[in-house]
């Protein structure tokens, strides 16, 4: 075992030492340094989707965060109801930047706090009669909305409502869709369930159950994208470009038909596996379907999927695709000449919800930066499973680390950039550590496809290389670099 | 060669003809609705008729200005030094609360969860309540843990002081260790109501775990008490025109250093807060001022019944008026004199308020926000000649509609005012496009309504999300006036200068 394994299992176990014996046990199962086995094989033990320790600060989220926040939310063209009291719905209220085309409240309903408010007397009478009610409102104060989602808060499993039934009923009322979604932040561990509980919604209420007119030989559809700053858009252009056709994106920008047509495509393409796996699974079962994931941070990994979505197709497709990288290459060089010197050798650490734990590390790569830790809030066996190929030997990686373990691996790996979540941002700006918010690209983006690339990369610059880290008094030294 | 990569991010990317094409073609799938329908739903959206739909709703709430018990729980908590906020409930919730106040503040925001899921919600939360306990004091050393509830633990009806009980028997939590708690589901009350739970608890656990029995007025020091306050800067302020009069005294609930912390290199949990030991001394105070009303009631309540406290309190000092009479209560409290100096700054704000109040007077106002913070605008306006008309508060009740209401009929400028309580921003909208007005005052939530009225948005209040810095700087007090003058004056003249054409594109204003 070479020794720089070593020197991580050292720095993990000394972290977990201030835990209480239970905690310790069960943190210590989280952890895991990539060695060359791992990164061959890609089999792990680093155990995951396992509850959180009680009193500890988890980055984690909850079912609702998964269904309405990430899955359900971005669907542009229906109302989503944050069913119970007020403050899931204010907090998750467009925070997640899924930005899609329409007229806020008009025929575009992402950015929306809609909520059925519960009062003390919904707790103990139900709220199944005012869910009736709000139903109507909706379809009265947003006459262009095609569907309502019912997404579940904590009380309203807990008091027993039968939202299925009220969802029936005005389904035949209304005449659009109303689904009902048993997302209560209470049920499972983490975000994690709240998308398969999501997809189960979509897969029972909407897939399949709308037709495309003319169905064509390249037909495809984006899974598992939520256009955070425009990411889909960015991606979407390229798969156009190759000259393939984009009939849904699930779910960011989406709408209820894009959801309905998917099953029709020759291939579903999928960028979040975590959150929208199943439903690529269930297309091929039910459909026949096949689909790939693909991966569009940083240009090594766009090619690749460039090309490994064309050879799917004929040969028309895969020149297209050689034109589509010739067209880009010249502007990826450039922006790679311009950042690798500012980034090369630049020490980072990652913790992220879904698929950017891994899916990130080939864009640090192409700008000549290394990866010394990365994990996930939430992930699953298989997403480890597919991370360690892409790391290298002695990275640790971590599942549903807390705040303290993050805090003082940064410490003690001298990293040059932490990205991770808001709740974590200022954190490392009191620690001096530059920081990159990478759930919501610090409301910057698209990171995805070619284009995305570009934003990414001078993201990634101004924060390391800014000036104001050199302000600190332990930096004061330190070059300021032009 | 030195090329320049052409680096574009999303403000102008997607305006690109590459981009607008795929706009247009993707609606080929999205079965969306004509352009026709859609102009004419928007249309009909702002008519009276839509207000009057929009107005007879009952249950469906859409964009309101308010949030849960639980977060003010735990600003109230962070107002108190080295302590942690502790949320007993699903983990989610506490997720929710970290990210909403880091929003804000632009801060680092401590507390934990119990983590309760399904099968805490069968069997109670007690087991995950101990483990939390061991785990937090292990990890963040806390020298208080302030527990409140979500909304799961409360339906399940978790009895917090029996397992507090038992994680003592347990040995889990030091005999000596305060752990206030606060029941606060999101099913009743709002933010402030939950700041007021908490901070309650605090003073009253602290109080009757020193011993001591009240003596009030046997100190000379006074009580001030800012409540559920966004504003850092608005502490600073009060301590500035505190020490100005030679004032002693206690904040009680001092959030404002663990919401504005330096960064040294070095991050700690804790950055201040009151002292834990002030709060049993806070008894003997010689008065109690509070600048928030609806976010204390409990609190002040206690104070008055269980330490016999002199109690004054106002809603927050906004303006001239309103600042006059902070100084005159805390003159009175004090026994001392306002200070010539304070005399000389107002002088010098009003004097700035008649170089301005030009631009400002006449203008038609429409605002949203927290009962305190409402009455506090509404007052401010009121003297620089400006006209509130629609005011839309969501967590008011009926006592703050009759207080604004009073408060609006003291003017001329108040004539043509409604005010709605438990209203929310989607009623904003139609009462903005029945009745326009010139400007809107309110949380940064307020900026879709705002936008599509096509009025300025003057960002006062909670939350601010997309604006840096603001709530570094006071609005209370007469510097706070000031503040808000120039916020508001500079704006407008924006607003001026942007639609101005050529000919009235003046240098002097």
């Amino acid at each position: 075992m070479s020794s720089i394994v070593d020197k991580g299992k050292q720095i993990v176990e000394e972290i977990l030492e201030v835990y209480p014996k239970k905690a310790k046990k069960d943190r210590t199962k989280h952890f895991e340094i990539a060695d060359e086995e791992l990164v061959n094989c890609g089999t792990c033990s680093i155990k995951s989707n396992m509850k959180s320790r009680p009193g500890v600060m988890t980055a984690r989220g909850c079912a609702y965060a998964g269904s309405k926040g990430v899955v359900w939310g971005p669907i542009k063209d229906m109302v989503h109801i944050s069913h119970g009291p007020i403050g899931c719905g204010q907090y998750s209220w467009g925070t997640r930047r899924n930005y899609a085309n329409g007229i806020l409240g008009i025929d575009n309903f992402t950015a929306m706090q809609i909520t059925s408010n519960f009062q003390e007397k919904d707790i103990v009478f139900g709220g199944d009669k005012k869910l009736e009610v709000i139903c109507r409102e909706i379809k009265e104060m947003f006459p262009l909305a095609k569907g309502i989602s019912v997404q579940s808060e904590c009380p309203v499993g807990l008091i027993g409502d039968d939202i299925g039934a009220v969802a029936k009923k005005m389904t035949e009322e209304l005449g659009i869709p109303v689904i009902p979604v048993r997302c209560e932040g209470f049920r499972g561990v983490s975000q994690s369930l709240g998308h398969h509980i999501a997809n189960d919604a979509i897969r029972d209420f909407l897939m399949g159950r709308r037709e495309l007119k003319e169905c064509g030989p390249y037909d495809v559809s984006i899974i598992g994208d939520y256009n955070i700053g425009g990411d889909a858009w960015a991606s979407r252009i390229l798969l156009e470009e190759m000259g393939l056709r984009v009939i849904a994106q699930w779910s960011g920008d989406g709408t209820i038909n894009e959801l309905g047509i998917a099953h029709k495509s020759k291939l579903n393409l999928i960028h979040c596996h975590r959150s929208m796996n199943y439903m690529c699974t269930t297309m091929e079962q039910e459909y026949g379907i096949p689909w790939m994931e693909y991966n569009f941070f940083g240009p090594t990994k766009t090619m690749e999927s460039l090309r490994a979505i064309a050879a799917r197709f004929d040969e028309t497709i895969q020149e297209k695709c050689e034109q589509v990288i010739a067209q880009y290459m010249p502007q990826m060089e450039a922006v790679i000449r311009k950042y690798r010197p500012r980034l090369e050798g630049k020490k980072v650490m990652l913790l992220i919800g879904g698929l950017r734990a891994r899916h990130t590390i080939g864009a640090y790569e192409d700008l000549g930066m290394e990866i010394v830790a990365t994990g996930y809030e939430f992930a699953h066996k298989d997403d480890y499973e597919k991370t360690f190929p892409d790391v290298k030997e002695g990275t640790i990686l971590y599942d549903d680390p807390t705040a303290y373990e993050l805090e003082e691996l940064a410490q003690r790996l001298n990293i040059d950039l932490m990205g991770a979540g808001v709740k974590e941002k200022y954190v490392y700006h009191k620690m001096g550590i530059p920081f990159r918010q990478m759930h919501s690209w610090d409301y910057s983006g698209p990171y995805h496809g070619f284009d995305g690339f570009k934003i990414f990369a001078r993201d990634m610059d101004m924060t390391i290389n800014s000036p104001v880290w050199s302000l600190l008094p332990s930096r004061q030294t330190a070059e300021v670099p032009v | 060669m030195s090329e320049r990569p052409n680096i574009v991010d999303h403000n102008q990317l997607f305006r690109q003809d590459k981009y607008v094409r795929q706009r247009e073609e993707k609606r080929a799938f999205e079965a969306p609705c004509s352009p026709e329908e859609v102009t004419d739903t928007l249309e009909y959206t702002k008519t009276k008729e839509y207000k009057d739909k929009n107005f007879a709703r009952t249950a469906v709430v859409v964009n309101p200005a308010k949030a849960c018990q639980p977060l003010g729980a735990v600003m109230a908590a962070l107002g108190f030094e080295k302590t942690l906020p502790f949320i007993h409930g699903s983990q989610g919730c506490t997720a929710y609360f970290r990210s909403h106040l880091a929003r804000h503040f632009k801060e680092p925001v401590p507390a934990v969860s119990t983590s309760m899921t399904e099968d805490a919600a069968v069997f109670g939360g007690m087991r995950n309540l101990i483990d939390g306990i061991e785990n937090c004091i292990a990890l963040y050393q806390p020298e208080m843990i302030a527990v409140c509830t979500t909304c799961m633990a409360e339906v399940i009806g978790d009895d917090l002081s029996a397992f507090l009980a038992n994680a003592r028997q347990e040995g889990v939590l030091p005999e000596d260790m305060p752990v206030p708690f606060a029941n606060t589901p999101s099913f009743s009350g709002s933010h402030i109501t939950g700041y007021d739970a908490m901070l309650r608890s605090v003073l009253e656990t602290l109080y009757n775990k020193s011993g001591r029995t009240a003596q009030p007025g046997h100190e000379l020091k006074l009580n001030v008490l800012l409540g559920f306050d966004g504003y850092t800067g608005n502490f600073a302020e009060m301590r500035r025109m505190l020490g100005m009069f030679g004032a002693t005294y206690t904040i009680l609930g001092d959030h404002s250093s663990n919401f504005d912390s330096g960064a040294t290199g070095e991050y700690s949990y804790y950055y201040g807060g009151t002292p834990l030991e002030d709060v049993p001394k806070a008894a003997d105070a010689a008065g109690t001022l509070a600048i928030q009303q609806y976010s204390l009631r409990k609190t002040l309540g206690y104070m008055k019944q269980t330490w016999g406290q002199q109690v004054s309190s106002i809603s927050t000092p906004l303006g001239i008026r309103a600042t006059d009479r902070l100084l005159e209560e805390i003159s009175r409290l004090s026994g001392r004199e306002i200070p010539e100096a304070l005399k000389q700054e107002r002088a010098r704000i009003v004097d700035a308020m008649m170089d301005s109040h030009a631009y400002l007077h006449g203008k038609r106002v429409a605002m949203a926000g927290d009962p305190d913070m409402l009455i506090g605008l509404i007052g401010f306006c009121l003297e620089l000649g400006m006209e509130p008309v629609h005011i839309v508060c969501s967590n008011g009740d009926r006592k703050f509609e009759k207080e604004a209401e009073l408060l609006l009929k003291s003017s001329p400028y108040g004539a043509e005012a409604t005010v709605h309580s438990g209203q929310d921003l989607w009623h904003m909208r139609s009462l903005l496009f029945q009745d326009p007005v010139d400007l809107a005052i309110g949380s940064s939530h307020l900026k879709f309504a705002a936008k599509e009225a096509e009025i300025p948005l003057l960002r006062v209040g909670f939350p601010i999300f997309d604006r840096h810095h603001l709530h570094r700087y006071p609005i209370i007090g007469y510097q706070g006036a000031l503040n808000l003058l120039t916020q508001f004056v500079n704006t407008i003249l924006d607003v001026m200068e942007e639609q101005a054409p050529d000919h009235s594109f003046d240098l002097v204003r």
